[in-house]
């Protein structure tokens, strides 16, 4: 079983090299001369406001919060697609129960406007 | 892994090893030459005549792209994790090639056949969203911190239909296995039994390439480049590169998961099952090779012709619409397969 | 062969573990956590629980991993202060209680005189997806069932610490 996964070894190692690779060529063929003006981040043109790493809307760490749940059912799905013909009514149904109970969490979300982005509606 | 060997007089050459080469080479010069028939059908549709300077009909273009990208500076901006900065652009270039292990090109034309194919697919590509958000992070700079933001939030939401969809699929085939997928579709296409399934999948497709009409991420009226807006030189050329890379798998994913794979449509009718191997073999990967570029032409097309979605539209597409829709759409599929089996 | 890949994997798990803790800069910590899942995941590999080693990668690094990143940047997290500045009397009771947990590692170590666990031969079928449905949508259908109305408290959990932020605030 093993050795169907030691081409994947394999390519990692070189995509790995490769990446470097690119990296060092661009380092090694191109210039360096860092000014000051050159080295600020980019601003239209003035010199930077303000720090760049603020709080921002916590709308993007509920979506990842919304996504680990959901790809969790993803996953449990997986195993139970490849088998369910063979495993008899209960499991079937116990599955349908196991999904309707997650589209009905994912329902309330978007009833209560977690996942709205919209401006005028969004009630977080 | 693949346990045929090619013998070729006194050679003996195992096929995952030619797989995997010609794999590797075939998705690195995919990029190369998607960039230039991308910026010719681009000039086509806007009625212009686009790069036609370097070479025969400016088909030197990618090349002359690369060198300039080689050649130019590379800044890292002040303030700025240099390392992470570093590490960034590497991350996605790395996961997309990891893709090429569990794709069959061909009937036995595969370089592993493992038990998990499908979710290992879905790992890697899970991966890549590290790429953009520490590119965005890294670079010290507010347009990028967004972009890459934007990326990573977009990116997540659509692996959830993706997957769902590729769960529909799953439950016709019974495999999670690549091979056992692309081998299923010799009579039917899993497009013909699934279409709902597979117009979620080719949206998302197309939401995870990160281009028209989802690219919120590098909008350049709003975040000037997105989370590259800091990279330069062939840092920047990597997150090209991986783009187009993106592109094309997303074209043989799609080929793979519901267009037939490398079969004809209904192939089983007329293809005679004692073909000569060799004959097989090329008929096989010129038809996948075809379906992959009609798709990557589908995705060039839509760039050029459809506007830019808000951020709130996209975010209610991927989880309003789509994301009920493929579980709904799983549990139908389900129901109607195993009441029927 | 698959000796020395153990090796290089259990260095690689404990070494950015090790970074994990060390590292001052919060992002650099949580990027040393996805590459200690990898190598967990690599792990589970070797012990040829193939299903087990891709649901690490796509659950823990794709995306508990990407909350934590997300987190980290919502919270905006300056670097660690420095946490030795003066002697107090907690962190030295806090040194000999971690000292006494290592030590009961190590004692449980010495008594191991196997390496690696024997892997049964009929492991690499065991390991696979249609076994882990096999067991999983049987054996443990209750836990299963379970599984769902936790991850729907989940949702609606973070859904309520969100609001209630905000009607404080």
């Amino acid at each position: 079983m093993l050795d169907s996964y030691f081409p994947i070894l394999i390519l990692a190692g070189i995509a790995i090299v490769l990446a470097l690779l690119l990296m060092t060529l661009s380092r090694i063929l191109g210039p360096y001369r860092p000014n000051k003006h050159k080295l600020n981040p980019y601003e239209s043109g003035m010199d930077p406001v303000g720090e760049a790493r603020e709080r921002y809307s916590i709308s993007f760490y509920l979506v990842a919060m919304e996504f680990i749940v959901f790809d969790l059912e993803v996953v449990f799905i997986y195993p139970w697609a490849v088998r369910y013909l063979d495993l008899g009514l209960g499991t079937f149904i116990s599955m349908m129960v196991f999904i309707t109970i997650l589209l009905i969490g994912l329902l309330y979300t978007l009833k209560k406007g977690t996942l709205d982005w919209d401006l005028k509606t969004n009630k977080i | 892994m693949n346990p045929a060997i090619l013998e070729i007089g006194p050679l003996a050459i195992p096929v995952w090893a030619i797989v995997l080469g010609v794999g590797m080479i075939s998705y690195l010069n995919s990029a190369a030459i998607l960039v230039y028939a991308e910026r010719r059908i681009a000039a086509f549709i806007q009625n212009r005549v686009g790069p036609n300077r370097v070479g025969p009909f400016g088909l030197l273009q990618p090349l002359a792209d690369v060198l300039k990208l080689l050649l130019k500076e590379d800044v890292t901006p002040t303030h700025g994790y240099k390392k992470l900065h570093a590490i960034a652009p590497m991350i996605p270039v790395i996961t997309a090639l990891l893709s090429v292990a569990v794709i069959p090109f061909g009937a036995g034309l595969y370089v592993t056949d493992i038990n998990a194919a499908v979710l290992y697919l879905l790992a890697v590509a899970s991966l890549g969203v590290y790429g953009v958000t520490l590119a965005g992070w890294a670079s010290n700079s507010k347009y990028s911190l967004l972009g890459g933001l934007r990326a990573a939030a977009q990116m997540i939401s659509y692996e959830l239909p993706m997957g769902m969809a590729v769960a529909s699929v799953i439950l016709m085939t019974g495999s999670l296995s690549l091979v056992d997928i692309a081998e299923s579709q010799s009579m039917w296409w899993n497009f013909f039994v699934n279409p709902l399934g597979a117009v979620i999948f080719i949206i998302c497709a197309f939401a995870e390439s990160n281009r028209t009409p989802f690219d919120l991420v590098e909008a350049e009226q709003e975040l000037v480049g997105g989370f590259h807006t800091e990279y330069s030189s062939m840092k920047f050329g990597m997150f090209f590169l991986a783009e187009y890379m993106h592109v094309f798998i997303g074209s043989i994913l799609i080929t793979t998961f519901f267009f037939g794979s490398y079969h004809l449509p209904f192939a089983d009718l007329y293809i005679p099952a004692d073909m000569n191997i060799w004959l097989k073999g090329i008929l096989d990967v010129s038809v996948f090779t075809l379906k992959v570029c009609f798709w990557c032409f589908v995705f060039i097309w839509v760039r050029w012709t459809i506007p830019r979605f808000k951020y709130n539209q996209v975010m209610k597409l991927g989880w309003a619409r789509l994301l009920p829709l493929s579980i709904i759409n799983f549990m139908v599929i389900a129901t109607i397969m195993y009441f029927t089996n | 062969m698959i000796v020395y890949l153990f090796i290089l994997l259990a260095v690689l798990a404990i070494g950015s573990a090790l970074a994990m803790v060390i590292n001052k800069n919060v992002v650099n910590s949580a990027l040393f956590l996805v590459i200690n899942m990898v190598s967990l995941a690599g792990i589970y590999l070797l012990l040829n629980a193939q299903f087990l080693a891709v649901i690490q990668i796509l659950v823990y690094a794709g995306a508990i991993m990407v909350l934590f990143l997300f987190v980290i940047m919502l919270l905006n997290v300056e670097d660690e202060e420095k946490l030795f500045d003066k002697f107090r009397v907690k962190y030295f009771l806090a040194f000999i209680l971690g000292a006494a947990v290592v030590g009961q590692i190590f004692y449980s170590i010495a008594g191991v005189t196997d390496m690696l666990p024997e892997i049964s031969s009929n492991m690499a079928e065991i390991g696979t997806v249609e076994e882990a449905g096999d067991v999983l949508y049987t054996k443990y259908l209750l836990p299963f069932e379970m599984t769902a109305i936790l991850l729907t408290a989940a949702v609606v959990g973070a859904l309520m610490v969100a609001q209630y932020k905000i009607k404080k605030g």
